[in-house]
């Protein structure tokens, strides 16, 4: 337990904050302060401290995503001195509470950065490109109705844990954030891995990881030069092994679209 | 007026097929040349846009997120039901729905209920062909576990993430559609009006929550999948971005609002830590499985550390008052023992108001691994919170607002009573009557979107023209000006409070007066008070910025209005409601025990609220609910 300040103490915080009015506007760090934050206050109710105080000055409040508070929703993304979520393991950046700070810190706090995230206003992005990756194939071609009962094909107890791991993804982006590249990889391969390991999702796994492929070049991602960060920003600590899942199974459609099993992702 | 939910006559076990078959169908070949509009990308709106793409319908689907993976369905930890009955030990549908006819106190349609149950089943073999990772045992076929309020293990799992793992499904489904072009999909835009044309839904009016364009959509039938409004009491377990807006929008323009007062509280949420609080979070009652429920019997020890209190000196609460299903027992009955036990002064942690969950006995007999392999995610989550160890020390919990069995009225084809408007999932009133069960939103989230709105919305529109309104009807541009007056109004107030401020002070009268237990005297009281609120905010808000950009001020704004006007419906449906039923807890009408006492005689139906102005009393309309299948008795779970 890192309980900095003392248990009934509060503390002020020194913010330096990236704004920007919108998406074609100049963009610039301004500085705030936090007053009165106590251990216990989340990194977005801080937040919320220093904009209710901006609305009262009569200025604009600093925009950022959010939604369910509770580390799930993956909409909350900012990036904390330097690091996606603020570096706490495995925790988005509404779990992390101000315990991990110290009175007096200074707090640099700038939007997701990676040339498939358009800034929108200060601190929110647009990730429409995730929502692109997904819908290029990152799905099983099943009809509503129509599929067996769900026992009819057992999985091995492994596979399903496995794809669970892969399906932790809460699609934050926090790993593009984080790579030099900008990379979709880790991602993209947690969507692949997943859908590749279950018999459900195998019969389309070629296609799928062509097609994903494809889209990762169209819509501004970088590639994967193995530096890890991704997973370690990861809230959810999905693993890199998934990338290296992607590659094989990308190699394996390569060599079935050169004995003719897939059509080519170029075409 | 009475009204008429059309659930089908005869034998309930045929009710659905032979309703399926008296629909009418509309031409695969003219499937096209209807436009549906789905608002909200939860459980049940993904679900439906994807389906109703599938089948080759004209769909645009908006959600006020930036992706439609992030509808609040994607919270829920704990499961899904479904009588499969794979562990063989006596589930049914026939059981699935007596436990939910009863779970929610006689106050649902039987035959909602049994369609739910019936195809239950059908969302878990939909869900495994999308590639849902399921927790599977070690033959490889599909786990359960026991769950809130059930004898069977019917409850399907994925992890502590079900929800999102479910969501995820729908979502890679909606987004196969999305590639295939039946789908067009509209993120961060928020419905605010909906466009009527001679008594039929046949639009919705939107802000562009970007650019704060305003425009209207047109289309042949509007399905609204909106999620709950529980966060009318502020501090609750939905997202920040939870609203009545929607279904609010549709009551004003003649939807009818059925039992508002119908709000869960949920047992197992972390205690509120300090007035500068946004959220509460709930973690999966899946806890109470193995997590034993206690506070002192001495008001002098509740302020002692847990580990110094002796166990002869340990309330064990639920299972002294309820031995059959002790920490088991239903969310409204455990919250409501929490309460009781805090109000006598044997609350623990701050202000007194938490209880404990100790998994000490648990630790001891299986060890602190199977725990940590059961429950890990959530004990992580409780110490990012809280800063303590749920391993060395009991939990601390307290109920929390979580969830809407109340919402707008529909008939059994989900339609309410403007036709054209379908309402699914949370948003409507439908199968769970005053109390929900443990996994059951996820399940009828799913049922409504999969497999009830592909069938039930073909029979209405194979009877209406397609293309009938055109963008530039006269309501359009009535229906645009009218949202463009309401945003300029908060735009150019000139007052000194913030929207956050606001709704702090009505979920504070909200949550004392018409929370867990309710009375005439503090339904009155909140009937006057928030009239008072309601015009202060209307005179002395101040929002900043524009309208023409990302302004999440106004959004806000816009939802506290309807939240504002909304409350009052729920604490009138409360005052109305001169009983007590499932998560509807009137003071005056209890057992001697404390149980909820219904009044079957006087209140047997659902209560459908007519808009007739803000400030106006609206006009009550009744549905009778009639038992046939599963008796009218005594709800006990002792």
């Amino acid at each position: 337990m890192s309980a900095h300040a003392s248990e009934h103490g509060t503390m002020t915080l020194k913010l330096i904050v990236w704004r920007q009015a919108g998406p074609k506007e100049p963009g610039r760090f301004e500085h705030y302060e936090a007053k009165n934050i106590t251990p216990h206050h989340s990194f977005l109710e801080m937040l919320d401290v220093v904009n209710e105080d901006l609305i009262k000055q009569g200025k604009d409040p600093i925009a950022f995503d959010h939604d369910c508070r509770e580390g799930i929703c993956g909409m909350c993304s900012a990036v904390v001195n330097g690091v996606p979520h603020g570096g706490q393991k495995r925790t988005t950046l509404c779990q992390l509470h101000m315990r991990k700070f110290k009175d007096g810190d200074a707090i640099y706090l700038e939007p997701w950065r990676a040339r498939a995230f358009p800034i929108i206003r200060d601190l929110v992005v647009d990730r429409g490109a995730l929502d692109r990756l997904i819908q290029a194939a990152g799905w099983v071609s099943c009809h509503t109705g129509g599929v067996p009962d769900g026992n009819a094909v057992a999985v091995p107890k492994r596979s399903a844990d496995y794809a669970m791991d892969a399906a932790e993804c809460i699609g934050c982006g926090a790993c593009v954030a984080a790579c030099p590249n900008g990379a979709g990889m880790l991602f993209a391969g947690a969507k692949i891995s997943q859908l590749a390991e279950l018999p459900q999702g195998q019969v389309e796994a070629p296609e799928r990881v062509a097609a994903m492929m494809k889209a990762m070049q169209e819509n501004g991602f970088g590639n994967c030069s193995n530096h890890y960060e991704c997973q370690a920003a990861c809230p959810k600590g999905v693993d890199v092994k998934f990338i290296a899942r992607l590659n094989r199974e990308f190699h394996r459609a390569l060599f079935q679209e050169a004995v003719g099993a897939v059509p080519s992702s170029e075409s | 007026m009475i009204l008429d939910g059309k659930a089908p006559s005869g034998r309930i076990q045929d009710s659905w097929d032979k309703h399926r078959f008296d629909l009418k169908l509309v031409n695969p070949a003219n499937k096209r040349k209807y436009k549906v509009l789905v608002v909200g990308t939860g459980l049940a709106g993904a679900s439906a846009a994807a389906s109703l793409g599938e089948l080759g319908y004209n769909v645009e689907a908006f959600c006020y997120q930036d992706s439609p993976r992030r509808a609040h369905s994607i919270a829920a930890q704990g499961g899904i039901n479904a009588a499969k009955n794979y562990p063989n030990d006596g589930d049914s549908i026939y059981r699935l729905f007596y436990d939910t006819i009863k779970g929610g106190d006689f106050r649902a349609r039987e035959a909602d209920v049994w369609r739910l149950s019936q195809v239950s089943n059908n969302i878990i073999d939909q869900c495994v062909a999308q590639g849902v990772p399921f927790a599977r045992d070690y033959a490889g076929y599909l786990d359960t576990r026991s769950f809130g309020g059930a004898q069977v293990s019917r409850t399907f799992f994925a992890r502590g993430q079900t929800g999102q793992q479910l969501l995820l499904g729908a979502y890679s489904a909606l987004s196969r559609q999305i590639k295939a072009g039946t789908v067009k999909m509209f993120p961060r835009t928020e419905m605010l009006d909906l466009v009527v044309v001679d008594g039929e839904a046949k639009g919705i009016t939107i802000r562009d929550l970007v650019t704060g364009e305003i425009r209207t959509h047109v289309a042949d039938a509007v399905v609204l999948c909106t999620g709950g409004y529980v966060n009318v009491f502020y501090l609750s377990t939905n997202a920040k971005g939870c609203s009545v807006t929607a279904n609010w929008k549709a009551h004003r323009k003649g939807a009818y609002f059925a039992n508002p007062c119908f709000t869960q509280i949920h047992p197992t949420c972390i205690p509120q830590a300090g007035d500068y609080q946004s959220k509460l979070t709930l973690m999966s009652e899946s806890l109470r499985n193995d997590g034993r429920v206690w506070v002192p019997k001495k008001k002098e020890d509740a302020n002692k550390p847990a580990n110094q209190i002796p166990e002869d000196d340990r309330d064990y609460y639920l299972e002294r008052k309820y031995p059959t299903f002790g920490n088991l027992a239903p969310r409204d009955i455990s919250s409501r023992a929490a309460k009781e036990a805090c109000d006598d002064a044997r609350g623990v942690g701050p202000g007194g108001r938490g209880v404990y969950l100790d998994f000490k006995d648990s630790i001891k007999r299986l060890g602190e691994n199977v725990i940590r392999e059961r429950y890990g995610n959530l004990f992580e989550m409780y110490e990012r919170i809280t800063d303590e160890d749920g391993y060395k020390q009991p939990m601390r919990i307290y109920p929390a607002p979580h969830y809407a069995m109340g919402g707008l009225w529909v008939d059994y084809n989900l339609m309410s009573n403007l036709p054209g408007l379908f309402v699914l999932g949370e948003a409507n009133f439908s199968v769970h009557g005053a109390n929900r069960l443990g996994a059951s939103a996820l399940m009828q989230g799913l049922a409504d979107g999969y497999f009830v709105i592909p069938y039930t919305i073909g029979g209405y529109l194979a009877q209406t023209k397609p293309g009938k309104v055109k963008a530039d009807h006269p309501e359009c541009a009535k229906s645009i000006a009218d949202v463009n007056a309401s945003t300029n109004k908060f735009l150019e107030g000139k007052g000194k409070r913030t929207v956050a401020d606001f709704m702090r002070e009505l979920g504070t009268l909200m949550w004392n007066d018409v929370g867990m237990a309710r009375s005439e005297q503090s339904l009155t009281h909140a009937i006057k008070k928030i009239p008072a609120i309601r015009e202060e905010f209307h005179q002395n808000l101040k929002v900043s910025g524009s309208g023409a950009e990302l302004n999440q001020q106004l959004e806000n704004a816009g939802r506290t209005a309807d939240f504002l006007e909304f409350a009052e419906l729920l604490a009138r449906d409360a005052l109305h409601r001169n009983e007590s039923c499932g998560g509807h807890f009137r003071v005056e009408h209890q057992y001697p025990d404390g149980e909820a006492k219904r009044d079957d005689a006087n209140f047997a139906y659902a209560a459908a609220w007519e808009f007739k102005g803000v400030g106006k009393e609206p006009e009550l309309h009744k549905e009778p609910l009639k038992f046939e299948n599963v008796h009218l008795a005594v709800r006990s779970y002792k």
